[in-house]
């Protein structure tokens, strides 16, 4: 074994070691709240590699938009679907894809893209 | 300018085929001239167009702390390209057509898969579109035509043979058959007339009909069975809670193992760097997570849509889990095996006064038999009297004073605290073997005598009961009848084992008797009066009736109130169900046995796949997971034609 091969597996060793940190490691999560104008809460989700911010905080009781801004142009993100609210959509279809929240009662809905990998949820309190 | 996936595919295809010619003139010894050249131009615009988005979206997941399918594409691509340059300048082999290649494959997969999710998804949008655009509505004493959403609940409609009707309603004039199958699943007209109600969107075949609308909008039978598609599309089945857990780990761990591949190859095996990287890239390439992904909710959304074109409305994922492991089904017996209309067969006793004093009592009740016994009683000119201190007896009858004296009916129950003959007894046995349900009629603590009432089963209940026990199912029948006649019921229609004698209230404990017993129990009933047995069942059969499906409880809604339901409910689950865990097999399958190939596991027999195999099998085990979902549409259903 010579000198490349040795240092290779000190690469390879310390790429391992990053990924293990950097993907399965705890790590903050942004959370978004809405702007409330005329008696009606917006906020806004990127999606762009994933969702930001992936989790969304709603006031209960005040009419409520999430609006998902795709920005990325993969199949990967392109759909969208809020499993209790029995939303499925093709985020590609228009620019900005608005979807309404009902925000009568306190509760969680979770949001993931078409193949469930991403995940994201929706806070209403 | 923005390019869909397919068009991205087209324009990545095209560029890539001299490097298609000259890979397949490789083993002739030709060389491209300028081969470099071409390749390095070709595959930078490729990447640019096509690859671009992939490592855009790889980069921003990563800031995230997350991976995905891009991230895999994205370093699969982004080393064969950076590589080949690298080479180029320094003069050694390049390997654009490995990045070029990948992006071509993933993005026919890409285009492929998002169309077949388009049809999957689309036949909820075929359900909708069945609805009518327009209606004739009654204004000013004519009809009009008016779009649909101006119809308001109230309004009377006339519909001419061979159009739709637009809203849910009944009809005040005419008669026809309507064609319902889109509802029901039934292919057989059914004849409809004056106080029969009709459901939107099924076809008038031949008699022009007026009807007045109950429902319209949102509050249509077929809004809601669209609405329970819906919400049943976008649920989770918990064998995904597999998929949920493999997919946060999945990528970051593939990309270990790509590096760990080229560490083995490439300072224990000896390898070049190049062939180590290859062997690298081709196990980042081909370890997808999509067809995983993809495996249940496609599954899902086809079967779902295809059962609600039966007549059949699963709620959510979860119950077709259930539907393999039952080994009972428990029916509720009135209006679930029979039709649910008994008629006066026998009266005993004497005739006018028994009938009078029962349907005094029963003349605000809007029990079965009530219905029944008031029924006959007007066809025999009786007049029911007016009844003072009206008391249900739960689960025995009523009583009330009639003409001064304390009257009572009811089953048998209720003759603990009164005298009866001993010929009225056996004249009820008799009439209880005939599958007939008694109910006795007393005046002053003395019993005046019998009405025999029978509730027929329905014709398609035996073959469906026959149809249960073929497929190995345990039936139970459940009733609040005479023993007797839930035995006699039970022989017409091959049904297994009798609890008779149950309160309305007690339905619920059997079904939990049954499930300590080690049964996984459906329960069928009618979804309204039982609401605790439905939800305590493993699975929770209710039997639609007329146009009201909003039935909260129950997992399954029938929409046709017909025992042959249940078999195609069951059916058309456990068929979903298996197609789930067949994709997820073979999702599985492709990576467990795709990455060890990838990775060069099998090299020294010459068994080995370059990145750009890699991507082709790939992009293939989306496609075929979608494509297997769709066959669900094609699968035998019993009772289909």
């Amino acid at each position: 074994m010579n000198v490349i091969q040795l240092n290779t597996i000190i690469i390879g060793i310390l790429l391992i070691g990053f990924i293990i940190w950097w993907f399965f490691g705890k790590h903050q999560e942004d959370i978004g709240t809405s702007t409330i104008t005329n008696d009606e809460q917006t906020s806004t989700v990127i999606v762009n590699g994933g969702y930001s911010p992936a989790t969304i905080v709603l006031k209960k009781g005040i009419p409520a938009q999430v609006k998902f801004n795709l920005q990325d142009s993969t199949a990967c993100l392109s759909r969208i679907s809020f499993e209790q609210l029995g939303i499925n959509k093709d985020l590609a279809k228009q620019k900005v894809t608005t979807i309404n929240i009902p925000t009568d009662k306190a509760g969680t809905f979770n949001y993931a893209c078409g193949m469930d990998m991403f995940h994201g949820k929706v806070i209403v309190k | 300018m923005k390019l869909t996936n397919i068009q991205r595919f087209w324009i990545s295809f095209v560029l890539s085929i001299p490097m298609l010619i000259q890979m397949l003139a490789m083993p002739f010894h030709w060389m491209m001239p300028g081969y470099n050249w071409v390749a390095f131009i070709t595959t930078t615009i490729i990447m640019a167009i096509s690859a671009i988005p992939y490592w855009k979206s790889a980069i921003s997941a990563f800031k995230k702390h997350h991976a995905n399918m891009n991230t895999l594409v994205a370093v699969g691509t982004a080393v064969a390209y950076f590589y080949s340059i690298f080479a180029m300048i320094t003069g050694r082999d390049v390997y654009f057509e490995s990045a070029a290649f990948v992006v071509v494959f993933v993005l026919l997969g890409d285009a492929m898969e998002e169309k077949m999710h388009d049809n999957a998804s689309d036949a909820l949008g075929k359900l909708m579109k069945l609805q009518a655009k327009d209606a004739e509505v009654m204004k000013d004493g004519k009809f009009i035509k008016v779009p649909l959403d101006q119809v308001k609940v109230g309004d009377l409609i006339r519909v001419k043979p061979g159009e739709k009707i637009p809203v849910d309603g009944v009809i005040t004039d005419g008669k026809t058959s309507l064609d319902e199958s889109m509802v029901t699943g039934e292919s057989m007209p059914v004849n409809k007339t004056v106080g029969d109600t009709v459901v939107g969107s099924t076809i008038n075949n031949n008699g022009t009909i007026t009807f007045k609308a109950t429902k319209v909008g949102s509050d249509t039978m077929l809004a809601q069975i669209v609405d329970l598609v819906k919400k049943a599309q976008t649920s989770h089945a918990p064998i995904q809670k597999l998929t949920d857990k493999i997919s946060n780990i999945f990528v970051p761990t593939v990309l270990i193992i790509a590096i760990i591949t080229f560490i083995v190859w490439y300072t224990f095996l000896d390898a070049s760097a190049v062939e180590a990287m290859l062997f690298a890239v081709s196990v980042v390439v081909i370890a997808c997570p999509c067809a995983l992904g993809l495996a249940t909710p496609t599954a899902l959304m086809v079967g779902t849509a295809r059962s609600a074109k039966m007549g059949v409305l699963i709620k959510n994922g979860e119950v077709l889990e259930e539907v393999g492991d039952l080994d009972t089904v428990v029916f509720d017996k009135t209006g679930t095996i029979t039709v649910g209309k008994p008629q006066v067969t026998n009266i005993i006793g004497n005739q006018q006064q028994v009938l009078s004093v029962a349907a005094s009592l029963e003349e605000d009740s809007e029990h079965p038999l009530a219905i029944a016994i008031l029924k006959e009683a007007s066809t025999q000119n009786i007049t029911p009297v007016k009844v003072q201190n009206f008391k249900a007896i739960e689960g025995k009858g009523v009583t009330a004073s009639y003409n001064g004296q304390v009257a009572f009916i009811g089953n048998d129950r209720l003759l603990e605290d009164n005298n009866i003959s001993q010929e009225i007894v056996s004249q009820a046995a008799k009439l209880q073997a005939q599958a007939k349900t008694v109910v006795y009629v007393g005046l002053d603590k003395q019993i005046l005598g019998l009405i025999a009432i029978q509730d027929a089963p329905k014709p398609s209940s035996k073959a469906a009961i026959a149809a249960l026990k073929a497929r190995g199912l345990k039936t139970v029948m459940l009733t609040g009848d005479n023993e007797k006649v839930a035995q006699a019921i039970a022989k017409e229609v091959g049904i297994d084992q009798v609890i008779a004698g149950v309160l309305p209230n007690e339905k619920a404990d059997h079904i939990k008797k049954l499930q300590k017993g080690n049964h996984k129990v459906a329960f069928v009933g009618d979804g309204i009066n039982d609401a605790p047995a439905l939800s305590t069942a493993d699975v929770g059969i209710a039997m639609g009736s007329g146009t009201d499906i909003a039935i909260d409880s129950g997992e399954i809604v029938l929409v046709q109130n017909d025992l042959r339901g249940v078999v195609r409910a069951l059916d058309i689950s456990k068929k979903t169900f298996n197609r789930i865990k067949l994709n997820l097999f073979w999702a599985l399958i492709y990576n467990t046995v795709g990455i060890p190939i990838a990775a060069g596991v099998f090299a020294s027999i010459g068994f080995e796949l370059s990145p750009e195999l890699a991507a082709l099998a790939m992009a293939f085990s989306s496609v075929s997971v979608v494509t297997s979902s769709l066959l669900l549409n094609k699968t035998k259903i019993a009772g289909l034609s």
